[in-house]
Parts: C-alpha cells; sequence; structure tokens
C-alpha cells in the first residue's frame, strides 16, 4: 500500500504540470481543407521503426502514436496513447494505461499486445532499426529476439508493465519517439519488408496514396481518438521538387509550406522583401554545429592547442556566412534545451590569447593539419572561414570536402583530425541534455566506427553523466539537470569540440496557412505539425 | 542478320557484366559503411556487425559479387538498404517518366539542332552561319541548372504558358524537354553542318542540281540522308552524355524519374539502389547504340549488318 501511495504521488507530480501545459488550438481553427507541402527528395520509408530523417520524422509522427506524446509546439512531454502512467519509487519499472477504443487505420482496436510486439519489433536485431539502441534501459534488450523483450509485460488488455534493467530519467522521452510506435502485428506480417510503404497506425492522418518519386497523400483519420484533430481533411507532399521552383511555386499560390526551406541563394531576397518576409516563421531547434578535435592525434593531444583553436574561431563571421540564420554557440547544448548554462561564456574570440596558448604548447610557428567537411553547401565556405581563422594564428589547414558518407567513415575510424559537423550536425532526438552527451561525447561512442569523432573519453564525466540518467524521479529534476550542466562545461574545460552555432530555424507558410507560429517550428515536427495546423479558406 | 544479332547480345552482355563488376568494386572500395547509415547513431556494435552479417556484407567481395550476380540473373535487383524496397519496383515505377523525358529531350535535340546545322551549312559563310555556329556553342557549354531555371522563370513563371515544374500532360513535358533540346543542339548543329557541307561539294549533289532539280528536293532528297548517317551514329553515344543531363533536368522541374532515385542514393550509400540504376543506365546505352546501328542501314542501302 505505501508503495502504491508513493508512486501515485510520483505520477501526480509528473502529470500535473503535464496536464496544466496542455494544447489549446484558436477558437478560429477550422475544420477541412488541403495543403500542399514540397520536398527535393522522396520519402525513404514510413515504417516507424526504419525512418530517422528529419523529412519522414513529422510525416511518421502524423500516421503512428506512441504512449507519449509532446505538446504541440514544445518540448513538454504528454500521455499519447496512455492515458496515465505510474513509476515505481525506484525507478524501473514504468506502467502505462492505454486509452480504451483506440483504433487501427485497419479498424482493430489497439490492445496492450500491440505496445508489447511493436516493442519487441523495434529491438529485434532482424528490424534494423536504427533507433534499436534508445531502447537499451528495457530489461531484456541485451537478448533481444524474434519473441520480444522480457521486461514489456502484458498485465491486462490494456495494461503494460516495462521494467528496466536500469534507473533512466530520459525513459518517458525514448517513449515518445517514432521508434516506439504502436504498430499492428497483422499489418506489419501482411506487408512484410514493404511496410514502410503501407503503413498503418492509429495516427492523425492515414496514407492515401503513394505514387513513388511523386506525391503522397495523408486523408484525416476520421476515427482518430484525439477528439477535434486534425483539422484538415488532407495534406498533400510532393516530392521531387527543387527548392528554388517550390518558393515560386509558393509566390505562385501553388504550394503550402516548401518542406526544405528557404534556399540559401534565396534567403536575403525573401528576407529583404516585406511582402515575402511575411510569410517567414523564425524558431530554435535543438541543434549545435560544431567542429570535433581529434584528442587522439598530435597535437590535439594538447589541451592548450585544443583551447588555442577554440578562441581562434571567429564564430560571428561564421553565422554571418549562414545570413545570420543561427546564434553563435558557447556549449555543447543549444540554448532551447534543458540543462544548457546560462551565463557560461565559453571561449570567447582572442587571436592574441590563441596565439600565446600555441607558443605556450610548444607550436609558436604553428602546424598544418586537415579538416574534414561535408561538400554540400555552405559546408565547404564555412570550412574556408575556419581555414582563414586558424590561418591567423598559425595553423595551416587543408580541407577535405567529401560526401557525408565519407566524413562520417574517417570520423568514426579516427582517421579525422578535425570535422566541420555541418550537415551532419548533431540535431536532438528527443529534449533532454542526455542525448548530446552519449554517443558523441561519451565513452561508448568513442570506439572505432562511434560518432565520437573527437575520440573524447572521460571516465569521470562519463559516470556522472550515468548519474544524471539514473535520476528519473521527477522531484530531483532540478538537481539532475544541474549535473548535466556540469558534465557539459567539463567537457569544455577540457575542449574536444568548438561548439560554433545552434541554428535557427526558417519556415515559409502561405496566407492560407492558420493556427499559430509555434506550430510551423514545432521542436519535434519539421517542417509543421500537420495534426493542428489549419487552413483559413 | 540473326548471327549480328548474337554477337551483340553476346557484347551487350559482356559490357553490362564489366559495368557491374566495376561499379560492384568501386562501391565495395569506397571509404563509407553502409551499415553506419543504416544502423544509426546509437547502435552499438554488437548492432552493427548483425546488420553487416544479415546483409551479407561480412563477405569477400567476391562472395558478395557472386550473390548480387546470382539474384541478377533471377531478375532480382535486391532491396533497398534504407528504404528497404525492392530496387525494381523503385526503378520501374520511375523509368516510364525517363523514359519519356529522354524520348522527347532527344527529338527536341534533333530537331533543334539538325536545323540549325542544315540552315548553317546552307548559308555557309554568312552573318546568320556564324550567329548560329555561336549560338551552338552557348548551348553547348551553359550550365544546365541555370538554362532550366531560366526556362521555368520565364514560360512558366512570368508568361504563365506552362506548369511550375510536375509531371503529368504534354505541357509538363515540354519545358523540360526543350532544356535538353537546347542543351544538347549543340553537337548536332555542329556535325550536321560539317557532315552536310561535305555531301554539298559532292559531285552526285553538282549532279542533282545540273539536272535542274530544286534546291530543296537537291536538300531533302538528296544531301539530307547522306549527311545525316553520322548523326545517327551519334545517338547513341549521345544516350550515355544524356544521362547526366536528365539527373539536373529531372530536378528542376519535379520530374519523377531514376535521376533523382540515383542522386538520393548516392548520397546514403544504398548501393543496391546506385547498382540497379548504373546497370538499367548501362542498358539504355548499349541498347541506344544498338539501335543506332540497326538503323543505319534503312537510311542508307549502302550499309550492311553484318
Amino acid at each position: 500500500m505505501k508503495k502504491w501511495l508513493t508512486s501515485t504521488a510520483l505520477v501526480l507530480t509528473l502529470a500535473l504540470p503535464v496536464a496544466a501545459q496542455d494544447y489549446t488550438p484558436s477558437p478560429d481553427a477550422k475544420a477541412g481543407g488541403s495543403i500542399t507541402v514540397t520536398y527535393k527528395d522522396d520519402v525513404a520509408t514510413l515504417d516507424p521503426a526504419i525512418g530517422y530523417d528529419w523529412q519522414n520524422w513529422s510525416m511518421i509522427k502524423s500516421l503512428f502514436d506512441g504512449l507519449m506524446d509532446y505538446v504541440p509546439g514544445t518540448t513538454e512531454l504528454r500521455p499519447g496513447l496512455a492515458e496515465s502512467y505510474e513509476i515505481s519509487p525506484d525507478g524501473l519499472v514504468y506502467t502505462f494505461k492505454l486509452r480504451a477504443g483506440v483504433k487501427f487505420h485497419n479498424g482493430r482496436e489497439m490492445t496492450a499486445e500491440d505496445v508489447k510486439y511493436s516493442l519487441g519489433r523495434v529491438t529485434d536485431p532482424a528490424t534494423q532499426s536504427p533507433g534499436a539502441g534508445f531502447f537499451g534501459s528495457i530489461a531484456g534488450f541485451d537478448a533481444a529476439g524474434p519473441d520480444g523483450l522480457s521486461g514489456v509485460e502484458v498485465t491486462g488488455p490494456l495494461t503494460v508493465k516495462i521494467t528496466l534493467s536500469r534507473p533512466d530519467a530520459t525513459f518517458l522521452h525514448v517513449m515518445a519517439l517514432n521508434f516506439a510506435s504502436v504498430v499492428p502485428k497483422e499489418a506489419v506480417d501482411e506487408a512484410g519488408a514493404d511496410f514502410g510503404k503501407k503503413p498503418v497506425g492509429t495516427g492523425a492522418y492515414k496514407l492515401e496514396e503513394w505514387t513513388l518519386g511523386q506525391r503522397l497523400v495523408f486523408a484525416k483519420n476520421a476515427d482518430y481518438w484525439r477528439a477535434g484533430v486534425p483539422f484538415l481533411d488532407s495534406v498533400v507532399f510532393e516530392v521531387g521538387q527543387e527548392p528554388v521552383v517550390a518558393l515560386l511555386r509558393l509566390q505562385n499560390g501553388e504550394v503550402d509550406v516548401p518542406g526544405d526551406g528557404i534556399p540559401p541563394a534565396k534567403f536575403q531576397e525573401v528576407m529583404g522583401d516585406p511582402a515575402q518576409a511575411a510569410h517567414v516563421v523564425v524558431g530554435g531547434q535543438l541543434h549545435t554545429g560544431y567542429i570535433t578535435l581529434n584528442v587522439k592525434m598530435a597535437p590535439f593531444d594538447n589541451l592548450d592547442v585544443r583551447k588555442a583553436v577554440n578562441m581562434a574561431i571567429n564564430k560571428d563571421r561564421i553565422v554571418q556566412i549562414i545570413n545570420g540564420r543561427a546564434v553563435p554557440a558557447t556549449q555543447p547544448l543549444p540554448p532551447s534545451m534543458p540543462g544548457y548554462t546560462e551565463g557560461y561564456a565559453g571561449y570567447a574570440y582572442d587571436v592574441e590569447g590563441a596565439k600565446k596558448l600555441l607558443a605556450d604548447a610548444g607550436l609558436a610557428d604553428g602546424f598544418e593539419t586537415e579538416m574534414y567537411v561535408m561538400n554540400t553547401d555552405p559546408n565547404p565556405r564555412i570550412a574556408q572561414a575556419i581555414q582563414q581563422d586558424l590561418a591567423a594564428i598559425g595553423i595551416k589547414v587543408n580541407i577535405q570536402s567529401l560526401a557525408q558518407a565519407n566524413v562520417i567513415e574517417a570520423g568514426g575510424a579516427g582517421t579525422a583530425p578535425m570535422i566541420w559537423s555541418g550537415g551532419m550536425a548533431w540535431i536532438a532526438d528527443f529534449p533532454d541534455p542526455s542525448n548530446f552527451y552519449g554517443p558523441i561525447l561519451g565513452c561508448a561512442g568513442a570506439g572505432d566506427g562511434g560518432w565520437n569523432w573527437s575520440k573524447f573519453c572521460d571516465e569521470a564525466l562519463d559516470a556522472k553523466a550515468t548519474e544524471a540518467d539514473s535520476m528519473a524521479d521527477p522531484a530531483k529534476v532540478e538537481e539532475r539537470l544541474k549535473l548535466w550542466s556540469d558534465v557539459y562545461t567539463g567537457v569544455m574545460e577540457q575542449a574536444p569540440w568548438v561548439p560554433v552555432f545552434n541554428e535557427e530555424r526558417y519556415t515559409m507558410k502561405s496566407d492560407r496557412m492558420g493556427g499559430e507560429d509555434a506550430l510551423y517550428v514545432d521542436p519535434v515536427s519539421i517542417p509543421v505539425n500537420y495534426d493542428y495546423v489549419w487552413v483559413k479558406q | 542478320m540473326a548471327g549480328y544479332f548474337l554477337r551483340r547480345i553476346v557484347q551487350a552482355v559482356l559490357i553490362l557484366l564489366g559495368v557491374s563488376f566495376i561499379t560492384f568494386f568501386l562501391l565495395y572500395v569506397l571509404p563509407a559503411d553502409p551499415v553506419r547509415q543504416i544502423a544509426g547513431r546509437s547502435a552499438t556494435a554488437a548492432t552493427v556487425e548483425n546488420i553487416r552479417q544479415q546483409l551479407g556484407l561480412d563477405q569477400p567481395f567476391i562472395v558478395q559479387y557472386g550473390r548480387y550476380l546470382a539474384g541478377l540473373v533471377q531478375g532480382d535487383l535486391g532491396r533497398s538498404y534504407l528504404q528497404k524496397t525492392e530496387v525494381a519496383e523503385l526503378i520501374a515505377s520511375r523509368l516510364p517518366a525517363t523514359l519519356q523525358l529522354m524520348l522527347a529531350g532527344i527529338a527536341a535535340e534533333l530537331v533543334l539542332g539538325l536545323g540549325m546545322g542544315i540552315a548553317a551549312a546552307l548559308l555557309r559563310g554568312r552573318v546568320a552561319d556564324q550567329v548560329l555556329m555561336m549560338t551552338s556553342f552557348v548551348t553547348v557549354s551553359a550550365p544546365q541548372f541555370v538554362v532550366s531555371l531560366l526556362l521555368l522563370y520565364v514560360f512558366a513563371v512570368k508568361l504563365g504558358w506552362f506548369p511550375i515544374g510536375g509531371y503529368g500532360t504534354l505541357w509538363h513535358l515540354v519545358l523540360p524537354a526543350l532544356t535538353l533540346g537546347i542543351l544538347g543542339s549543340g553537337w548536332y548543329s555542329r556535325m550536321m553542318r560539317s557532315s552536310m557541307i561535305d555531301v554539298l561539294r559532292a559531285d552526285f549533289i553538282r549532279t542533282a542540281r545540273a539536272k535542274g532539280l530544286t534546291q530543296s528536293r537537291v536538300v531533302l532528297r538528296h544531301a539530307l540522308p547522306n549527311a545525316i548517317l553520322p548523326i545517327i551514329a551519334m545517338i547513341g553515344i549521345d544516350i550515355g552524355i544524356f544521362m547526366g543531363g536528365i539527373v539536373v533536368v529531372e530536378s528542376v522541374f519535379g520530374w519523377p524519374g531514376i535521376g533523382q532515385l540515383a542522386w538520393q542514393a548516392i548520397q546514403r550509400v544504398d548501393i543496391p539502389i546506385i547498382m540497379g540504376v548504373t546497370l538499367v543506365s548501362a542498358c539504355a546505352i548499349v541498347l541506344g547504340n544498338l539501335l543506332a546501328d540497326v538503323l543505319a542501314p534503312f537510311v542508307d542501302p549502302r550499309i550492311r549488318l553484318r
């Protein structure tokens, strides 16, 4: 009984703020209508276990639901398919009570068995899900196979108990990831490997048409369990559209949202014209662009050299190169992420100071090194600016401008002394500070082939990070964020990265589009939260 | 004739085999690991290895290539690593659009190029000739992206005569085909001009003129069929060059062809798609050349296929 009371108390502390901040659409919001969204590339897949790019991420969000969800336009968690949940006092057992009467697009009612099946499917190595690693804290993950996870139990038709092998403060965020979407087994079995082309979920929209290479049509799910949404009858995605052409079509009234945003070459023209600029919505995103310095390679194994490089980079000028579409960064976390250290100045731009540090390191004459960069605009231009900055303190940088896959390979293999992360830079999977650490700054990612390209590994910081991730008690949120803040300032003291900027998101929308701006720069649904936007006429 | 075709088919198979081997080998040695892209950022080393094993990428090159060929013989182009869709299905859904654009583009290229070449040959040495040859130079060297956008801006956005990109009707086809036609016409006009000039100097043309035939009859009936021979062979070669242009034009006009598919796959190291598109392009080139050779005897009966 005591245990029950404690867990209820926990639930209340968790659930209350969430309920208070839930979303109320504008009273002007109207149902009906259709919008056209364009993309340059065809959609790769709509299978929630497989899809992992920013284009299909928000589409999958509209077709599927997970146990948890976010308040539209924010990073606040709210329950999704789970009506409520309880957390055991030790933070190891999560019991989710599912909503009754939720139907899949094929008409069948969703049950607890579907949740078990879906989590088993995404973690089964045969599925080859790029998101499987997120579920590492569920008991039985290491033995995951076709039989599902031992840590996920169905305790009633609409109750699921998930047992973790270690406390994981990010677990509710993980349950809100697309990878945790609930899918019906019979539809997956029927479609086989083609499930990504024939998705069946519980989401606000269902896939009505997919003409490969041409268009996709999402039609409103009239049986959607969340009352009142979606507002639109359909969303038409036209793929294969060059961003410049998409902009011309937007100006011509044929397109409502150019999914790829404003092409860099047209950015100043758009922002300089008040009529066009009025259609632009600006918002932050959980992104940091950084330079990695390989701490295993001379002379970057020397802390003074890494600090000198940090001080030599003129971040304001690099922000200018991308037309001011970013703010200079001082630390790994972006400002909108919880755990960001307010007032932390990082390494200020100081050419003389940098020269002095280099001289202290015995490299007064500088040295020659290589920087890898992805070969699409504006990354080579940013690399050139970095090259110039470093030349000013005597470091000669040779730029290796390569395709994304080649840069990732060199980074993983540890053969790249420096990498400009642009185009591949970290955008958070979920709004929690831990998501910026493990694979890219922690020891786990520093091995051969990992994504920690600076090969930085500090056992003490890793231990702190693990401790922070174990603080699942909601009452300790502040303490936990403080711990993360310490981890990241600790990282900066050792300077394995030069955090350069945090990108701002610029989206455009046509005159017809309704709904508040936050829906157009939704941190988890890029470029638009399709479920909540509406059209005026 | 049958012997000729048999030989050509054997040749074609050998060429395709060569293309597949070289492409497969280059993708094999490429310093980029498709498994890492599939496995994602948070994957453990064990997951990466598991996926590598499932895809057979842990096998030696020769085994991987052998398996690919074995699949190919059964008409199986494999499944895309990242989309998990059948490559054959992806290509089949886009091939008709590319073929349509290719045929229209080559037709536009021929009409424009041959027209300009004939006119220049007939007006040889005059201002018009110089203007035409200068134009052909410009069209050959103009960047595809710029020409596509320029045509789109003028005829679709400003004048509103055609839709701004897209696919479906004859109207959608005009601008992309015209872009390809303009860009490729330069080669044909230069080739046609010199070929025509040679023919116009020939004795049989002088005879035809001496017989009192009209200028149009001399040109169309006697000079053109002889001058066009080298052009036919050129069309076969041109298909290869054409594929490059088609990638750009398809992306600007939003034309749902295989060019777009290839570009996306290359960026993501999706090897089965890259292989599939390469083989399809190689087939197009081989077939184009074969077609050019088969057509030649119809234009000039002196040519025999042997």
